[in-house]
């Protein structure tokens, strides 16, 4: 199924990626020919085949609730783009 | 002192030298960071850390002199740029992470440092792991020593260079679909991806969770499994690492091939397989034969639809994987911005490259309502039956083996602006990792230009010790895995 | 033509906190109030190669809730990825259940004016909190504190049950105590421990179909839920009938203005992109977990409520206040069960003076300057005709301000009861001598200046005289001198 310019720019925003039109354009043929690879899927019946979402079959391993991470702030925040005061800083956001 | 160059022995003999002090490990670790200052226009590594190789050398030394040394204490090695080692630049090849300066090390890096070996730099790869030439990288392709106009492969590309021009003993990997066993075929090394489970995840930069596995690059399998077995292991900080103990695998390589039958899918010698590789893959076919193993054909009908199922997979856990990068905690963040959602597109958009923009747009696509159903659900159950079918062709064999890759090396550029061609280079390896299993791949000959061929071998789940065992075995009987690029002797 | 009469429909959504020492999927510490970011441990802040790992608490407190309201326990749950981009969400999406929660279909009962009413819950699943933004003084920039990111969230989803604001509020009401009764959560509002979220909609009375709903986020204290609904079921009413229709969105309750307005953040059309997260794998719960669950669980609240009303025979109205929180249960039950206690005396204590102390103080019973044992000795004083009822107020009050023990005041203020027959006698002799007019007034009948009487007594002995006795010696005396 071919992708649109217009598909692809929502795409871009829902991931936010900046994006102009002309790169765009460019990526809806590229993810179009993707597509097209992947819809050789449908070849293939999967009619109740379950859905595997993991390599393993097992269980999810659970960890006693114990605090073992104690405060490592200054080092986090040595490498962060914008802090002060503890706080990491974004532009205003509003509610 | 030995007759052989330091950097064409292995890691056993290097053990067994610095414990008799024929040489010591900082002499060792100067030798490999002269030749990786030689050998810079390879674009290898991203990072070589000589200063604090040196320290670690130090250390090392100190420590085989107090009698407590591991098999891999002043070994020195070198670690793909996503693996997270505290203090040193994990860029991932990515802009976006160009100053990511971590804070913590991988579980793989701390495993690897407390048993004293010593870390020469970070290698470089396609842009997080998305690549199959190390071409995507944020730094620059890195290149194949045995002809430098063409790619090492990827994403590995840097580690496979890197070991492959002696520039370092060994190297840690990756491998979502190949990333480990493709660059290892095109640069003439042994690769082992272990199974899902085997290496811990955790500090490994997350391309797509449920297929991503930490392994090695190295010149043989021998030392493979020293690596390996250091590398392996159970790890609290990663819910999906195995419990299972891990075997001795440097103890297990000497179990014989005799008795052990080799499964041959006919899906993996069809007309797409270039034929000088196809001659070689037969060629050591028929080596293992004479060696003893038995060969059958087994079947993997739905192994087509590995490479559709697979960009569907793992582009969909990338999309959400890399979410976080987000220009707020840490890496690149855009220079100008009008609000709080401009600063995101800004800074992903030019924090990512456009392979790395394309997996993830393809992956929210087809997360994305109305489409969830059609592509991801669809690939799940793909999925399933692709792994289904070397549950049976196991009940029949021990290992598959095929060839690792459908050509050899190819030219730099050649394939870079035709993603799906580019895709296709995985079309033998990508399947295993759908299914959790472990994978290798051994030198097995060069084709008429030089470039080295691999052989694939797939395991059993958990079984990486008879994989090994085939290898050392096949190893110990031929001298592919000898041969090194003409100018890196 | 008549008015069309409206019927709200209503369904809320409540995130709980729960009582974990750790975050969900990571080891740093829960608390509230530490300075910002200390607590945002790596995995917290997303660093890049950090991986979930699910404690195992945040299981075991789930699963109390769903027992406690008789839910199905799923055996296999699954946790999902829910992905948006905000900066209190550092790894770009949630971690959620979504297709396969911890906790299927139950059932929790309320109190409405027309009586008990059941109130089926949907689901209930775990997922981690967010961050704060903050927007104090920050050169126009908002900052960002992911102490609360990964705080393990339970949220209760309930089906459009509820009928009207006032059902709405005793909804949560009842969960918030449930909560605090199971332990699971300290069900702090303030802090944001216990958060809530409305669906809203309205339709003709008898009409089935439900209308077009709107949502109201955050809305985080009892009083509000009832403002905020009763506001917005308002607003839906006045657009229908002004022939508006209802738009579904998002709105935010802003408490000053006591109105609701849409949320300016949620406008995008929010495909969430949900998958099942492959870092964990799925979470298998056997029956020998949630078999050790059961037996840990408490006397939940209504079955609390019918034992108290048979045991101790009190009205169903005193059981309600009771048990309605669990520290307050155990407390009566404690003073309850000491030596020559009455329950019923005991209530009246409990709903009477010791609630109006803690209330004008802000004080939670747990909290009491009194605890149960202080109080059933003050209660046994007055069982025993050591002090009188009246006396007891005072004595309390002391005791409350901190100046000793119950016996130790009385002892110090002199306030033990007097009974003693030749003492009230004398008292009396007095009184009656010094009010001739009154005594000469009872004697012709008027015998409302008794009280007036009495009371001079009592003021005579400070209180202290036993007031049957009074009465007695009084009326004898009152009665002898005629005769």
């Amino acid at each position: 199924m071919p992708i649109t310019r217009e598909q692809v720019a929502h795409i871009a925003r829902l991931a936010r990626l900046a994006m102009d039109p002309a790169e765009a354009e460019f990526h809806a043929g590229q993810l179009s020919r993707i597509l097209e690879l992947v819809e050789q899927m449908n070849r293939i019946d999967t009619t109740g085949v379950a859905p595997m979402s993991h390599p393993q079959d097992a269980a999810l391993r659970l960890r006693d609730d114990r605090v073992t991470e104690h405060n490592r702030r200054d080092q986090y925040q040595r490498i962060a783009p914008a802090a002060e005061h503890g706080l990491y800083l974004v532009p205003r956001v509003i509610e | 002192m030995t007759d052989a160059p330091l950097h064409h022995r292995s890691i056993t003999a290097h053990a067994r030298s610095l414990r008799n002090r024929e040489y010591s490990c900082l002499e060792l670790t100067r030798h490999f960071l002269a030749r990786i200052e030689a050998a810079a226009d390879l674009n290898a590594f991203i990072t070589v850390t000589a200063e604090h190789a040196l320290k670690q050398a130090e250390d090392a030394d100190r420590r085989i002199a107090a009698g407590q040394a591991t098999a891999l204490t002043g070994i020195p090695l070198a670690h793909k740029d996503l693996f997270c080692t505290r203090g040193v630049l994990t860029s991932c090849g990515s802009k976006i992470l160009a100053n990511f300066i971590s804070p913590y090390d991988a579980t793989v890096v701390d495993q690897l440092n407390r048993r004293g070996a010593v870390i020469l730099g970070k290698t470089n790869m396609d842009e997080f792991a998305m690549g199959s030439s190390n071409e995507t990288s944020h730094y620059g392709p890195a290149r194949n020593p045995w002809d430098k106009s063409a790619v090492p492969g990827g994403s590995s590309g840097g580690s496979a260079a890197a070991v492959a021009a002696r520039l370092t003993p060994v190297a840690t990997g990756t491998d979502t679909g190949g990333s480990i066993r493709q660059p290892a075929a095109l640069c003439g090394l042994t690769g082992v991806k272990p199974s899902y489970g085997r290496v811990s995840r955790h500090g490994m930069i997350a391309f797509a969770s449920s297929l991503d596995q930490g392994g090695v690059l190295s010149r043989c399998a021998e030392d493979a499994a020293i690596v390996l077995h250091a590398m392996s292991g159970f790890d609290a900080n990663d819910s999906t690492s195995l419990r299972h103990p891990v075997p001795d695998y440097p103890a297990l390589l000497d179990q014989p091939i005799a008795g052990k039958t080799i499964g041959l899918p006919g899906e993996f010698f069809g007309p797409g397989v270039d034929h000088e590789v196809a001659r070689c893959v037969d060629q050591a076919i028929a080596q293992l034969g004479r060696m003893g193993a038995k060969t059958v054909p087994v079947e993997l009908p739905n192994s087509a639809a590995g490479i559709p199922c697979y960009y569907v997979l793992a582009p969909a856990e990338a999309s959400s994987n890399l979410a976080r990068f987000d220009g707020v905690r840490y890496g690149h963040r855009a220079a100008e911005y009008a609000d709080l959602d401009d600063l995101y597109a800004k800074t992903r958009g030019e924090g990512f490259g456009a392979e790395v923009k394309r997996r993830i747009m393809i992956g929210a696509y087809v997360l994305s309502s109305g489409y969830y159903d059609a592509y991801y659900l669809k690939a799940q159950r793909l999925r399933r039956l692709i792994a289904d079918d070397f549950k049976r062709a196991f009940e029949r064999c021990d290992v598959i083996a095929g060839p690792t890759t459908p050509a050899t090396a190819f030219a730099i550029g050649e394939k870079s602006r035709d993603p799906v061609a580019m895709y296709l280079n995985d079309i033998f390896t990508n399947a295993v990792n759908l299914a959790g299993l472990p994978g290798l791949s051994i030198p097995a000959g060069f084709d008429r230009n030089g470039r080295p061929v691999g052989l694939h071998l797939i395991g059993r789940y958990l079984d990486e010790a008879t994989l090994l065992s085939v290898a050392h075995r096949y190893q110990m009987e031929t001298d592919w895995h000898r041969q090194t690029p003409p100018g890196y002797a | 033509m008549a008015a069309t009469e409206w019927e709200a429909v209503i369904g809320l959504e409540v995130h709980v906190q729960l009582k974990t020492r750790s975050k969900i999927f990571a080891a740093s510490d829960t608390g509230y109030g530490a300075e910002p970011n200390t607590r945002a441990c790596a995995f917290s802040i997303a660093l890049p190669g950090t991986l979930p790992v699910m404690n195992v608490e945040a299981a075991r407190l789930a699963v109390r809730f769903g027992l406690a309201v008789g839910a199905r326990i799923n055996r296999h749950s699954v946790f999902a990825r829910k992905h948006y981009f905000y900066p209190d969400l550092p790894k770009g999406y949630q971690i959620s259940q979504y297709e396969q929660p911890i906790i299927g279909s139950g059932e929790m009962e309320i109190d409405t004016a027309a009586g008990p009413k059941v109130i089926r819950i949907t689901r209930a699943h775990l997922e981690e909190d967010a961050g704060k933004s903050l927007h104090e003084d920050l050169h126009g920039m908002t900052g960002i504190d992911l102490n609360r990111a990964g705080t393990p969230l339970l949220e209760i989803v309930s089906e459009a049950d509820l009928r009207s604001a006032a059902e709405a509020a005793a909804y949560l009401r009842k969960v918030h105590a449930l909560v605090r009764y199971l332990d699971i959560s300290d069900g702090n509002m303030q802090e944001g421990s216990l958060r809530c979220d409305a669906n809203v909609s309205v339709r003709p009375a008898g009409q089935k179909a439900f209308g077009t709903r709107t949502e109201l986020k955050n809305i985080n204290s009892f009083r509000f839920v009832e403002k905020a609904i009763d506001f917005e079921v308002q607003r839906h009413i006045e657009v229908l009938e002004g022939g508006g229709a209802i738009v579904q969105e998002t709105r935010l309750y802003d408490a000053e203005g006591d109105q609701t307005r849409p949320m300016r953040s949620k406008e995008e059309a929010h495909d969430y992109r949900y998958f099942p997260d492959p870092d964990l794998p799925a979470m298998r719960l056997d029956d020998a977990f949630i078999d050790s669950v059961r037996a840990e669980l408490p006397e939940l609240p209504d079955a609390r409520k019918r034992r108290f009303q048979s045991q101790f025979a009190l009205s169903a109205e005193d059981t309600a206040q009771l048990t309605a929180e669990r520290e307050f249960a155990d407390y009566f039950e404690a003073l309850a069960a000491a030596p020559g206690v009455d329950a019923k005396t005991a209530a009246n204590w409990l709903l009477g003076d010791l609630t109006a102390a803690l209330n004008k103080h802000g004080m939670r019973i747990e909290q009491s300057p009194l605890p149960p044992a202080h109080m059933a000795q003050l209660l046994q004083r007055i069982a025993d005709r050591t002090i009188s009822g009246k006396i007891a107020k005072e004595v309390f009050a002391a005791a409350w301000r901190g100046e000793g023990g119950v016996d130790d005041i009385i002892a110090a203020r002199g306030l033990k009861q007097v009974t003693d027959r030749a003492e009230i006698e004398a008292v009396v002799e007095r009184v009656a001598g010094d009010h001739p007019q009154q005594v000469e007034q009872y004697r012709q009948g008027r015998h409302k200046v008794f009280g007036f009487l009495v009371g001079q007594v009592m003021k005579a002995t400070g209180g202290k005289a036993n007031p049957a006795r009074v009465n007695e010696i009084l009326r004898e005396i009152l009665n002898r001198e005629t005769g």
